[in-house]
């Protein structure tokens, strides 16, 4: 079994191997909102009962078992939210927020998929349909295209592959780390006139070309031969997360971005204060701070959606772990959200109630917290929400009340 | 002369020509591939590296000594073979004469994804794919199913070497329990696919067949040599299991062979693998008709996977369209050191460019292994960071004459277009980038 140091320091072992440096390409020009909207996306099913943990339901412990967090007040014990519910000790540096009121907490969430596949779900959570493979673009590109029709690349997917929730018609740019040295304008002049024939490499190009023109001006001079694997997944948290605050707080830079994370899926010794899952909740706590300082005074204009594709069995599994499951929570942050509230119908943990008799019921589908920030904060139009970005879910209504006024 | 065919061949289905491949190969381009699909010999490059057993068995007196000491030798020697392992197999395909065979092994190899994000199996990553991937290619789907599901390092990737029957004498003595994660990825990702009509139940029906199944301890020298393959009679689940309406009452290790062979012959398996490879070496979309030649021949020789290797071949679609798929970065990086006529680099290097551009091997992101589309791979950041790598490697590597040389490399469908710009270029090491990044090269 690991310890909680051993296995931080295996991630490091494994990033290193995969060594990915930083730097930044962007596209820059009017963008026609000051709003911001970050999503961060948790692969692999993230264990929303660990995250906020339901310490005042009277099921939790004999539920949870080995995997129940310790009380508020007691060692290492949960940071206690609402006297119901708490956050994980690892998160702690999320309480501020809540307590400032910019941070709310949406739990018994769900998407419409009931079967237990990462890569479907994530599909469903990212194409906004019940389908997995109904569309070939995501939702937030679609909401990118009503908001903001033209050609001004208003999202940013940070991060080596762009997700499928940030993929179609509506123009975005990337940010990932850099090493090797510019080829130089000549260079690129002579590849765009190779890549006319060639629809798909001119249009990648020329997105890049117009992130190179930009790095500069927003990062400065990219640090040669930086390196994540220098710090390990934490410095990866740390370093995205931030480029992408400050990327989203330029003036004429992007106005929605995705992150996306991995190594939420906790099949196997898990552990509780300590151990992989821990780590992973203390990284991605760093990473949102980073993300606040990066946005600065922007931080009043945006919300923040961390979304996970589901969630994870209640009951433990034979390996200290827990398997997939439905429900999960989401965190919602920034200074333009109505926070200190859960934003949860909660349907409790008496194994009468659970899904399938394993899983935390979902009872808040995510595209209602989705359709309440897309109309609330970012200005979509109801009609193209309903029509383009969550065809097909009317029977979801927006959550009202996420938002300030 | 080189054709259009013989580009397809070397390129499609190899790993890119060195140069005078394209013709050699053009008499007889299927010929060249036929000839390809028999032994499953070792390459040398991959000779003098060692089994998986005691590089396992090692990993585990590690990891039960002082951490500190673990975490230096996963960081040290443990890494050090992964660099190793990834380096040779690399530099094995670049040397190939037989490329079609080693993609093959990185095709199946990646549809039985391994990890290393789960340390315990970094130093014997690469033993796993020559253990239990390289020598069953022409075998039987069913064989490879059962040798790699048996292989210790996909049973601790998958977290079953842990998982045992809650009504075993074991499972109600320990706090462990069963573990449904390696069952849960071969119904969903290895044979039937998400939506080949499984149920929650029947995954808990292979998981309690394979319960039981594991790794041998150093400790535990009576079960077994440590590290390898050992089957714990006290975990098994005792009882008749159901999987897919079939009941399997026999207890121990042969049951669940039993039903990975009944799985691995399945009709959704057999569509679920023609699809993958069709999309794979055909097209990224590819056509039902495709998708259907391979399905068939699966079903009809019961998954013998030298005769689905030959009827790939002869899928015209294949033939038709030079040029529809997208390079990955693992393509990409082999193909121009084969094109650069490399016959050695330091281990290093060739890590180091896996890592940059993003395809380290036995790093895939989730079980699901890497993505064949171009989707997937083609953003305007790692466009240019191929390209910056790729201008890099011109720079390394001069050749005498650029011109001649694309012609060996990419004629058969070179472009006007990149033939000017290669023959304007402004020095022979940028002609070799530009040919590198032609829309020719970045394509298959």
């Amino acid at each position: 079994m690991l310890t909680r140091r051993q296995t931080l320091q295996h991630l490091t072992v494994a990033t290193a191997l995969m060594a990915s440096p930083a730097g930044i390409r962007m596209a820059f020009g009017a963008v026609p909102t000051d709003k911001r909207l970050v999503v961060v996306l948790l692969r692999g099913g993230m264990d929303g009962l660990a995250a906020i943990a339901p310490y005042g339901e009277t099921s939790y412990r004999r539920t949870r078992g080995e995997l129940a967090l310790p009380r508020p007040g007691e060692p290492g014990g949960l940071v206690d939210l609402d006297g119901q519910f708490g956050l994980h000790p690892a998160l702690a540096s999320l309480e501020p927020l809540y307590r400032s009121g910019d941070l709310a907490v949406a739990h018994a969430v769900g998407i419409p998929y009931r079967n237990r596949s990462h890569f479907d779900a994530q599909n469903v959570l990212e194409n906004g349909t019940h389908l997995p493979h109904s569309t070939v673009d995501g939702w937030l590109n679609r909401a990118i295209g009503a908001m903001a029709p033209g050609d001004v690349p208003v999202g940013l997917a940070v991060g080596a592959n762009v997700p499928l929730i940030m993929r179609g018609d509506a123009r975005y740019t990337t940010y990932a780390p850099q090493v090797l040295p510019d080829v130089g304008t000549d260079f690129i002049t002579r590849l765009e006139r190779m890549y006319r024939q060639d629809p798909i490499l001119t249009k990648t190009l020329a997105d890049a070309v117009q992130a190179q023109a930009m790095k500069d001006d927003v990062l400065g001079q990219p640090r040669k031969g930086s390196r994540r694997d220098q710090g390990g997944a934490q410095a990866y948290f740390r370093e995205s997360f931030g480029a992408a605050g400050k990327l989203l707080a330029d003036r004429n830079g992007p106005r929605v971005a995705v992150l996306d994370t991995d190594g939420w899926d906790t099949h196997a010794f898990q552990g509780t204060t300590g151990g992989p899952l821990a780590t992973q909740f203390e990284n991605l706590a760093t990473g949102l701070t980073q993300l606040r300082k990066g946005l600065g005074a922007a931080w009043q204009e945006s919300v923040v959606a961390v979304l996970s594709e589901f969630g994870r069995t209640v009951a433990i599994n034979g390996t200290k772990g827990t398997d997939h499951g439905t429900g999960s929570v989401a965190l919602i942050l920034g200074g333009a959200i109505k926070g200190g509230q859960m934003a949860t119908t909660w349907p409790g943990l008496d194994p009468r109630h659970l899904f399938e008799g394993r899983d935390l019921a979902p009872a808040t589908d995510i595209r209602a917290l989705l359709k309440g920030i897309l109309r609330d904060h970012m200005a979509v139009p109801e009609g193209d929400i309903e029509d383009r970005v969550f065809p097909d879910s009317r029977y979801v209504a927006g959550l009202p009340g996420l938002i300030r006024t | 002369m080189a054709t259009e065919q013989a580009y397809v061949a070397a390129t499609r289905f190899g790993y890119g020509p060195r140069p005078g491949d394209l013709v050699m190969i053009a008499s007889d381009p299927k010929g060249w591939l036929r000839d390809q699909v028999e032994n499953t010999d070792l390459p040398t490059e991959l000779r003098n590296l060692g089994p998986s057993a005691p590089l396992l068995a090692e990993t585990q007196r590690q990891q039960q000594g002082a951490p500190q000491a673990y975490v230096k030798y996963l960081k040290g020697e443990a890494r050090d073979v992964l660099g190793r392992e990834v380096g040779r197999r690399t530099m094995a395909a670049i040397r190939s004469g037989t490329p079609f065979r080693e993609r093959l092994v990185h095709f199946w190899s990646n549809h039985f994804t391994i990890s290393v994000k789960r340390p315990q199996i970094i130093a014997a990553a690469g033993a796993f794919e020559r253990e239990a991937i390289r020598p069953n290619i022409f075998g039987t789907f069913a064989d490879l199913l059962v040798a790699v599901t048996q292989h210790p390092v996909m049973l601790m990737y998958l977290d079953n070497q842990f998982s045992f029957g809650p009504n075993s004498p074991a499972g109600r003595q320990r706090d462990f329990g069963l573990n449904d994660n390696l069952a849960r990825e071969i119904l969903e990702l290895h044979t039937l696919g998400v939506d080949g009509g499984y149920t929650q139940d029947d995954v808990i029906g292979l998981a309690k067949l394979l319960t039981g199944w594991g790794v041998a301890r150093p400790q535990d020298r009576s079960s077994g040599t440590p590290g390898a393959f050992v089957f714990r009679a006290v975990g098994h689940e005792p009882g008749t299991k159901t999987l897919l309406t079939k009941t399997y009452r026999q207890n121990g290790v042969r049951s669940g062979e039993e039903a990975l062979r009944d799985v691995a012959r399945h009709p959704a398996t057999a569509r679920f693998v023609a699809t993958k490879l069709a999309t794979h070496f055909v097209a990224d979309e590819p056509s039902a008709a495709s998708i259907s030649r391979l399905e068939k021949v699966f079903k009809d020789t019961g998954g013998d996977l030298r005769a689905l290797t030959l009827a790939l071949i002869d899928i015209p679609e294949t033939w038709d369209a030079p040029l529809s798929k997208f390079k990955t970065p693992n393509d990409l990086i082999i193909s121009s050191l084969r094109a650069l006529n490399v016959n050695e680099l330091a281990d290093q290097r060739i890590i180091g460019a896996l890592g940059l551009l993003n395809q380290f091997p036995f790093t895939a992101p989730s079980p699901a292994g890497w993505s064949d589309k171009t989707a997937d791979w083609m953003t305007p950041e790692a466009l240019m960071t191929r390209i910056e790598w790729l201008r890099a490697l011109g720079n390394v590597s001069p050749v005498p004459n650029p011109v001649d040389w694309a012609e060996s490399i990419v004629g058969p469908v070179l472009s006007d277009e990149t033939r000017t710009t290669v023959a304007q270029a402004q020095s022979r090491t940028e002609a070799v980038a530009l040919v590198f990044s032609s829309p020719e090269f970045q394509r298959k």
